[in-house]
C-alpha cells in the first residue's frame, strides 16, 4: 500500500512538471476518468487557465429546458479548482476535497461553459478556492462556489 | 436487501423522475426506494468515475451529483404527496461536506429527505454512505427554488407519472 502511495505521489509530481514544460495542462486532465467522463478541457491564456466544458447530450439534467444537470457543474468546477491548486502550488498530491458550496445563478443551458478559479487563501495545510462558472458573458455568471481542501 | 416499494409508495416516481435525467443514466443511479419523507438512491462504483488515480477514489463532483439528484429527488415526492401536482425545482445552492473518501469497488448509497416545504422554497439534505449510515462519506444541505407547476411541460409530466408506458 504504501509503494503505491508513493507510485502515486511521483506521478503527480511527474504530471505537473511535465504539463508546465509542455505549457500543456489538457496533459493533467488525461490522468482523472472523471475529466474524461464529463468531457472537461482546459486552456491556458500567459498565467491564467480557463476551464470549458463542451456541451454534452449526457450531461444534460433537466430534459425539458434542456440544461445542464447541477452536479456536473459542481464536478466541473471543483475538478477545476484541483487543477489549479495542482498546477499553482506544484502539489505532490491531488488535494483532497474537504467541502464544496456551490450557488446556482442561472440555468446552465445545454452549451459551452467556462471556469475561472482563484486560489483565495493557502495555508499550511488547507486551501480556499473560489470558482466562478459562465456560459455566453463572463459577467453573467451559472454558478459561484467556495470550496476547501487538504494539501500536503 | 430487497425493498418492498409498497412500503414507499413514491418509489416508482422518483424513479421515473431520476431516470429522465441524462446525466442519472450515464451514471445508472438507482432509486431504491422514496416516499413522502426520504429518497435512497444508488450510484454504482465505476473506474470511469475516478478523481484520484493512485487510490481509485471517485471524483468528488460525482458524490454533489448523487446529492443534488437525491435532494431534487425528495422535493418533487414532497411536493407530489402535499398538493398532488408535479413541480421542477431547480437548485438554488448546495453544499457539501466530505467526511471520508468513498472506498473504491463499493456502491455509494445517497439518503435525501425534504425537511421543509414553504412556498417558495424547499429545504433539503442528504447523507451519502457505503457500509452504514452512522458512518457517512459526506453530509449535504441544499435549498431548491420552487416554480409553478405549470412550467413542468406536458411530455416531462406524462413521464414522471408513467403515462408513457
Amino acid at each position: 500500500m504504501s509503494q503505491m502511495r508513493h507510485t502515486g505521489e511521483m506521478n503527480v509530481k511527474e504530471i505537473v512538471k511535465k504539463a508546465t514544460e509542455l505549457n500543456d495542462f489538457s496533459h493533467l486532465l488525461e490522468h482523472v476518468p472523471y475529466a474524461k467522463f464529463i468531457g472537461m478541457e482546459v486552456v491556458r491564456f500567459g498565467d491564467e487557465l480557463v476551464f470549458q466544458l463542451p456541451a454534452k447530450d449526457e450531461n444534460i439534467g433537466n430534459p425539458t429546458l434542456p440544461a445542464i444537470h447541477g452536479g456536473v457543474i459542481a464536478g466541473f468546477m471543483e475538478m477545476s479548482a484541483i487543477v489549479q491548486l495542482m498546477v499553482f502550488m506544484q502539489t505532490t498530491k491531488v488535494p483532497k476535497i474537504v467541502d464544496f458550496s456551490i450557488d446556482y445563478l442561472r440555468a446552465g443551458y445545454h452549451r459551452d461553459s467556462f471556469a475561472e478559479c482563484k486560489i483565495t487563501r493557502q495555508g499550511r495545510r488547507v486551501a480556499n478556492v473560489n470558482i466562478n462558472c459562465w456560459q455566453t458573458n463572463r459577467k453573467a455568471l451559472i454558478a459561484t462556489a467556495r470550496a476547501h481542501f487538504l494539501i500536503d | 436487501m430487497k425493498i418492498n416499494p409498497e412500503f414507499f409508495p413514491l418509489t416508482d416516481l422518483a424513479r421515473r423522475f431520476v431516470d429522465q435525467l441524462a446525466q442519472c443514466r450515464r451514471l445508472k443511479l438507482g432509486v431504491l426506494e422514496a416516499s413522502e419523507h426520504h429518497v435512497l438512491i444508488e450510484l454504482p462504483y465505476s473506474t470511469e468515475l475516478i478523481g484520484y488515480p493512485d487510490t481509485g477514489v471517485i471524483h468528488g463532483g460525482v458524490i454533489t451529483t448523487l446529492m443534488d439528484t437525491a435532494c431534487g429527488s425528495a422535493v418533487v415526492c414532497s411536493i407530489f404527496d402535499k398538493y398532488k401536482s408535479l413541480e421542477l425545482s431547480p437548485t438554488l445552492d448546495l453544499r457539501v461536506d466530505y467526511m471520508k473518501p468513498a472506498e473504491p469497488h463499493k456502491s455509494v448509497f445517497g439518503f435525501a429527505e425534504c425537511y421543509k416545504l414553504s412556498s417558495s422554497v424547499a429545504f433539503t439534505r442528504a447523507i451519502a454512505y457505503q457500509e452504514s449510515i452512522d458512518d457517512p462519506i459526506a453530509h449535504a444541505v441544499g435549498s431548491f427554488m420552487r416554480i409553478s407547476p405549470d412550467l413542468v411541460g406536458e411530455p416531462f409530466r406524462r413521464a414522471l407519472m408513467g403515462e408513457n408506458e
